[in-house]
């Protein structure tokens, strides 16, 4: 029977068909953990005194409570510190492997998977977060779960779960200069809503999805959970291979053929049958940014702030006056005269070294407007190094921006980096909920792109604002278009970067 | 689990409809790191009151609750469970329960049989006539008994052989214990393990400073 890929790899993990309604029960591959939604999970076991079954199939690491300042001394805040603790207290008994704050391999939970080459296709992938979704670039099945949930999963390395229904999301043609799969997603979800997925896995296809990178494929997945999907895929393909080729966990020798002989296997059959369809013609998209509070209330950067009178349907209107409320617009004000105090660039959305070198590409020689506070906060550590590697730090810094240490930082504001009440941000992250980055803080999700570009305007803008097009070079540093649309599949990237040099020699 | 047959123990009027999760446990005590010990956060918002039914001394060490209809409405917080059970209380009955409270109670082993609400009244009237009355709950037999009254309750038969075997979702899953290891033995050489740990080599990570 034909089948499409979510269909394919829930059904190589069946330990046991369910009858009669039951769930079926499924083998989880990987079990990524970290300290907020681990603790009561952890504690749950040893109250029953159960072990974790297959240490081996669980990673953890520190990142929604982590400092990005300073994170050789004590962490301040007590229940971060609590939470902190209690994860390395649990690693140890327990025997879990855990990138801690300070190792190398620290970072956001959903870059450290990727990153070691321990997240590949056809695999299914848990946490106790609902962006666990960016995964599903790889051609898994990845998906968020609660507390009881981790503890099941430790206990057992399975979960009980009812099939989902599925639906095809199709992307046709190329993105225009200046837009990045950021505003592929913001544009499917303003399309179908954020609850337009609820109880689907979403799969990206057509031939713009083929011409991203492998990072790029990451902030399309992450943000599925954004349209009210329990997870998002695409099919494993060149570019995933080579991503994963020669990374630490990646197979080697034999295994490296047999996985990826079947890894081809994992598509969705041409005559699969999904629940549900969307298409979306790359062509016509323009760089997207968010004027309310949910991420669906999204718009193509020329447009104005909408009027609520305007709108015909009542909740919809009603939804819109209270978002406006919070955010502060004035219905009608062009988007690109809507001044920012903070700008975000960071998350596991978009804090991957493509963003970074991205980002680097158009603040380079350029200096922040005055009132805005830039933040850089790579997803993780290794990310970081990588960056300082290519000298990107020195460019960010001397652009005024701050260079942090990594974590979840400001996409939700659980570790000091918070805006204050009424500051507004332009964010590269993935939720613009009431309050996420800071009590009373007001959040424009934007691509890496537009960050940059507002960053250094000081209103929310996309490179093609800054009027000087023939001086920024839309393109990676190995030549390939921005974020890695139609990039080539990573191998030794040529950087023609300057690389850091001594404070005092400046 | 413990296995769940016949539970006495001093019943509980509480005289209060639509008691929702956030009035079971506050949002202040969902950050805490632990499973256990959040019988303090318990209807945190009445204990202050003396009047309160559980500050009164003859109820204090009771365990078995008698709410009104709609019992464990709003947010579906696993916490509600975990500070009833905490407290003390083996069995709520009401006559009228949240679907996912519900739920989660059968997963946690906190019985939740559904009394008309006649009988509810009837139960009330015995157990404020003489404070401190206990109560036993056959879960077998599906009937509650305070005195010489005997009420019938309802669960349904899934939670029941849960509650009566002690299994929790865990345990429940335990019982394919052979599927799960046949299904690991056949596994792909290819698919990743986290242990032994494989990395790149480790380099310091200067810490960032304020500027
Ligand atoms: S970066 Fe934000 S969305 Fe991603 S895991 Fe951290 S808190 Fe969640």
């Amino acid at each position: 029977m034909a089948g499409t890929l979510a269909e394919k790899v829930w059904e190589a993990h069946l330990v046991r068909r369910g009858t009669g309604g039951e769930p079926d029960l499924l083998y989880i591959d990987l079990h990524l953990v970290h300290e907020v939604t681990s603790p009561q999970a952890f504690e749950g076991l040893r109250l029953a005194g159960r072990p974790v079954r297959r240490p081996d199939l669980t990673i953890a690491t520190e990142d929604h409570n982590t400092p990005t300042l300073d994170i050789d001394r004590p962490i301040a805040d007590e229940t971060s510190r609590t939470q902190i603790d209690t994860l390395r207290a649990n690693a140890r008994e327990f025997g879990v492997r855990l990138h801690s704050l300070g190792d190398a391999d620290q970072g956001i939970v959903h870059q450290v998977g990727p990153q070691l080459g321990l997240t590949m296709p056809g695999l299914t992938v848990v946490c106790g977060d609902s962006h666990t979704s960016t995964h599903g670039a790889f051609g898994g099945l990845a998906f968020g779960i609660g507390t009881s949930e981790v503890e099941h999963v430790l206990a057992t390395q399975t979960l009980p779960l009812q099939p989902f229904k599925t639906m095809a999301i199709t992307v046709n043609g190329a993105l225009p200069p200046g837009t990045t799969s950021k505003d592929i997603i913001l544009a499917v979800i303003a399309k179908i809503g954020t609850g337009g997925g609820q109880g689907y896995v979403l799969e990206y296809r057509g031939e713009a999805i083929r011409k991203l990178s492998m990072e790029a494929r990451m902030t399309i997945c992450n943000m599925s959970i954004e349209a009210g999907a329990r997870a998002g895929m695409i099919a494993p393909d060149e570019t995933t291979f080579e991503y994963l080729k020669g990374r630490p966990h990646a197979p080697e020798g034999a295994d490296w053929d047999a996985a990826v002989e079947y890894w081809k296997t994992l598509r969705s059959d041409d005559d699969a049958e999904f629940d549900a369809e969307v298409v979306l013609e790359a062509a016509d998209l323009e760089p997207f940014v968010t004027w309310g509070t949910n991420p669906g209330q999204g718009l193509p950067i020329s447009a104005s702030v909408p009027v609520p009178a305007d709108i015909a349907d009542e909740s919809e209107r009603v939804a819109a006056e209270r978002s406006l409320e919070y955010m502060g617009l004035e219905p009608g004000t062009p988007l690109r005269d809507v001044k920012v105090d903070t700008v975000f660039i960071g998350s596991c959305t978009n804090g991957r070294i493509e963003d970074l070198r991205s980002v680097a590409k158009v603040v380079k020689g350029r200096r922040k407007a005055d009132d805005v506070r830039v933040l850089v906060v790579p997803a993780s550590a290794r990310v970081r190094l990588q960056a300082e590697a290519e000298g990107l730090d020195v460019i960010f810094k001397d652009f005024g921006a701050e260079w942090r240490n990594a974590g979840c930082s400001m996409c939700l504001g659980m570790n000091p980096d918070q805006l204050a009440p009424g500051e507004r941000s332009a964010s590269t992250s993935n939720r613009n909920f009431e309050g996420r980055q800071g009590k009373g803080g007001r959040t424009h999700l934007v691509s890496p792109l537009v960050a940059a570009a507002t960053a250094i305007r000081g209103t929310l803008s996309s490179v093609a604002d800054l009027g000087l097009a023939d001086e920024v070079d839309l393109t990676t540093f190995d030549g390939s278009p921005l974020d890695g649309v139609g990039a080539p599949p990573i191998t030794e990237t040529v950087v023609d970067l300057p690389m850091p040099v001594p404070a005092g020699a400046r | 689990m413990e296995k769940f047959t016949t539970h006495t123990g001093v019943g509980v009027p509480l005289r209060r409809s639509n008691v929702d999760t956030d009035q079971i446990i506050p949002a202040v005590y969902l950050k805490r790191v632990t499973r256990t010990g959040f019988e303090d956060a318990l209807f945190a918002a009445w204990r202050g009151d003396p009047s309160f039914v559980l500050n009164q001394e003859a109820y204090s060490a009771g365990s078995v609750l008698v709410a009104g209809p709609d019992f464990g409405t709003g947010s579906s917080r696993e916490h509600a469970v975990w500070a009833l059970k905490d407290y003390g209380f083996r069995v709520v009955l009401s006559s009228r329960f949240a679907d996912i409270f519900r739920g989660n109670s059968g997963k946690q082993g906190l019985l939740a049989g559904v009394v008309a609400q006649e009988d509810i009244e009837i139960l009330w009237k015995v157990l404020e006539t003489r404070p401190g009355t206990e109560v036993t709950v056959d879960l077998e037999a599906r009937t509650a008994t305070a005195d010489d009254v005997t009420v019938p309750f309802q669960i349904d038969d899934y939670t029941r052989w849960r509650l009566m075997e002690g299994l929790d979702d865990i345990g429940l899953t335990l019982k394919h214990a052979d599927d799960i290891a046949a299904f690991e033995e056949a596994r792909a050489s290819w698919r990743p393990k986290t242990l032994p740990a494989k990395h790149w080599p480790t380099e310091t990570v200067e810490p960032a400073r304020a500027v």
